[in-house]
C-alpha cells in the first residue's frame, strides 16, 4: 500500500462541496487530512491518500476533474 | 562544543526531528527547518572570528547546517556589495548598494550558496547520489558541484525546455532526465521519486539544509556595510525562500549579539506574469492563490510557491512592501543596471531593479535610506530576454576618414555618434 501526500486547493465555487468525502467513496483509498484552512471563498487541505498507487493516481485525477488544484505536499519543487 | 544543530523543527506545529534527510512533519505535514543551539553558537562566534575566516560564505559556518569542514563548493559566496552611485543618483537614492551574485562561484547565480550547503550536508549524511528538479540556475549549480565532488547526479527537466538551458547542464555530464510532460508533471514525478529512492534531492528532502544557504546573503550584507543592517532591501521572489531566509539571517545576527538591532524593511519583487505572493500582499491577504506562470523571468516562475505564506509573514513583520513589474519593465531594469553600474543581470535582476524603481517612486523607499538590491543571477544566462532591445553595432568602412565622419570627429578627437 502506498501513502502519498498532497496539497489540495479548492476554487471558490467548490468550497461548500464535500469533495474529500466523495473521493473516499468513489475510489478505493483512505483519506487522512492533517492540516486545513477553509474559508468562505477559498480553502486548502494537506491530505494523505493511502491505497494502491494506480488507485491514488485515479483519485488525484478525480480531484482535478472536480475543479481542485492538486500539488505534491512540497508545492512547486522545480526551481 | 555540542552540535550547533539542535534538531529539525516543524514550522507549523513545532514538533522536533533528528537532523536527517527529512523535510515534512509527520504530524501535520508542515515544512521542517533547522533549529540551532544559539547559546552554544554565541560562545563560539564573533565579528573577529568571521572577519578572519575564509573569503567565501563559509566564514559564517557557525550559522550553517553542516558538521564538518569538508565543503562542497568551497568558493561560493562573499560576492561584492557594490556602492551603486550612478543608479542611486538616477533613482534619487543617496546610498544604494547592489549585492552582486551575478559573479557567484561556480555557476554565476545565488543558487551556488544553497547548493554548496545542500551537497556538503548530503555528503555528511552519506548520500552518493544527488538530484534536483529545475529549469535553469539550480540545475546548473547542482550539476557543477556534483561534478567537482564526484557525486552521482540526476537533473530532471521538462521536455519543452530550451536547448541552451539543457546545454548548461550537459557540459558537467550529469544524468539529464527530460520528462515527457509539462512543469506540473515533472513537479509531481520528482516529489514521488524523492519519496521512493535514497537520493539527496536538494530542494525536496534536503531542503531544510539547502534553504539555510540563503542566509549568507544577509550575513554578508551586514558585514560589508560595516556590521550595520540596511534600512531597506529588495529581494526577488520565486518560492519566497530567499526572502524568508534573509529575514531569518538578520535576526540570528541580532540574537547572537553581532548587531544591536534589525531595522530593515524587507521588500519582495515578482514579475506580473507570475506574482502570486505580491498579488496577495497588495490585496491585503495572508494567503496566495496559485497561478500559471507567463513571464520572461523564468527563474522566478513558480506559480505555487512553497514559502509564499512565510514570505508574506516576514514582509509584514518587517513593515516592508511588495510589488510586481511587467516583462517590458524587466527588460528596462536589466538595461538600466547594466548601463549605470556595468552589471549584466539575468531577468530576475530586472524584476528587482524594476520593483526598486517603483518603490522609490511610491515613496516606500526614501532618499536617505540605506538600500540594498539583491541581484541573483548573471545576464549571460538569459540573453534572449534582451537580444531585440539592445540595438546594433555601428558599421563602418575600414578607413580613418569614414570612422571620423561617422563619429563626427575632428583631428583632435571629440565628437560622438
Amino acid at each position: 500500500m502506498a501513502h502519498l501526500r498532497f496539497h489540495v486547493r479548492f476554487p471558490e465555487d467548490k468550497v461548500k462541496e464535500p469533495i474529500i468525502y466523495q473521493i473516499g467513496r468513489e475510489y478505493n483509498i483512505v483519506t487522512n487530512v492533517r492540516r486545513a484552512d477553509v474559508r468562505e471563498t477559498t480553502g486548502w487541505i494537506d491530505v494523505e491518500l493511502s491505497g494502491d498507487t494506480a488507485e491514488i493516481e485515479r483519485a488525484v485525477a478525480g480531484l482535478r476533474t472536480k475543479g481542485c488544484i492538486v500539488d505534491p505536499i512540497e508545492l512547486n519543487v522545480v526551481e | 562544543m555540542m552540535s550547533k544543530m539542535k534538531a529539525l523543527v516543524c514550522r507549523e506545529c513545532g514538533k522536533e526531528y533528528p537532523t536527517k534527510a527529512i523535510h515534512v512533519c509527520e504530524m501535520c505535514f508542515g515544512p521542517l527547518e533547522v533549529k540551532y543551539n544559539y547559546e552554544e553558537i554565541k560562545k563560539a562566534i564573533s565579528r573577529k572570528k568571521i572577519e578572519d575566516g575564509p573569503h567565501s560564505m563559509w566564514r559564517y559556518i557557525d550559522l550553517l547546517p553542516v558538521e564538518g569542514t569538508n565543503f562542497v563548493g568551497p568558493h561560493a559566496g562573499f560576492t561584492p556589495l557594490v556602492r551603486a552611485k550612478n543608479l542611486g543618483s538616477y533613482l534619487g537614492l543617496d546610498e544604494l548598494y547592489i549585492k552582486n551574485d551575478t559573479v557567484n562561484h561556480p555557476t554565476l547565480s545565488f543558487k551556488d550558496r544553497v547548493v554548496a550547503v545542500a551537497l556538503t550536508r548530503a555528503r555528511e549524511l552519506g548520500f552518493e547520489t544527488v538530484a534536483c528538479a529545475s529549469t535553469g540556475n539550480l540545475a546548473n549549480s547542482v550539476s557543477a558541484h556534483a561534478a567537482a565532488a564526484n557525486l552521482h547526479c540526476y537533473v530532471f527537466i521538462p521536455g519543452d525546455l530550451e536547448a541552451a538551458k539543457v546545454l548548461g547542464n550537459l557540459i558537467y555530464k550529469p544524468h539529464v532526465v527530460e520528462v515527457d510532460g509539462n512543469y506540473d508533471d515533472v513537479n509531481r514525478l520528482c516529489s514521488e521519486i524523492a519519496g521512493e529512492h535514497g537520493w539527496a534531492f536538494v530542494n525536496i528532502n534536503i531542503r531544510p539544509y539547502y534553504a539555510e544557504g540563503s542566509k549568507t546573503l544577509a550575513f554578508e550584507t551586514v558585514e560589508q556595510l560595516g556590521w550595520k543592517t540596511p534600512d531597506q532591501v529588495v529581494i526577488p521572489m520565486a518560492s519566497g525562500s530567499l526572502l524568508t531566509k534573509i529575514w531569518k539571517g538578520l535576526h540570528e545576527m541580532k540574537a547572537l549579539g553581532l548587531i544591536d538591532n534589525v531595522r530593515t524593511k524587507i521588500n519582495g519583487a515578482q514579475a506580473e506574469g507570475c506574482s502570486p505572493i505580491s498579488t496577495a500582499f497588495k490585496a491585503g491577504r495572508d494567503f496566495f492563490k496559485p497561478v500559471k506562470p507567463k513571464t520572461i523571468a523564468k527563474s522566478l516562475a513558480i506559480g505555487n510557491p512553497a514559502d509564499g505564506y512565510y514570505a508574506l509573514k516576514a514582509t509584514a513583520e518587517s513593515k516592508g512592501s511588495m510589488d510586481m513589474v511587467t516583462d517590458e519593465e524587466v527588460v528596462d531594469g536589466i538595461k538600466l543596471l547594466a548601463q549605470t553600474e556595468g552589471i549584466f543581470s539575468e531577468t530576475a535582476g530586472g524584476v528587482t531593479i524594476g520593483v526598486l524603481k517603483k518603490l522609490v517612486k511610491q515613496g516606500v523607499i526614501k532618499k536617505n535610506e540605506v538600500t540594498v538590491a539583491y541581484i541573483t543571477g548573471n545576464g549571460l544566462k538569459t540573453q534572449e530576454a534582451v537580444i531585440n532591445s539592445v540595438g546594433r553595432p555601428v558599421r563602418i568602412q575600414p578607413s580613418l576618414v569614414h570612422f571620423e565622419k561617422t563619429f563626427k570627429m575632428g583631428k583632435n578627437g571629440g565628437g560622438g555618434a
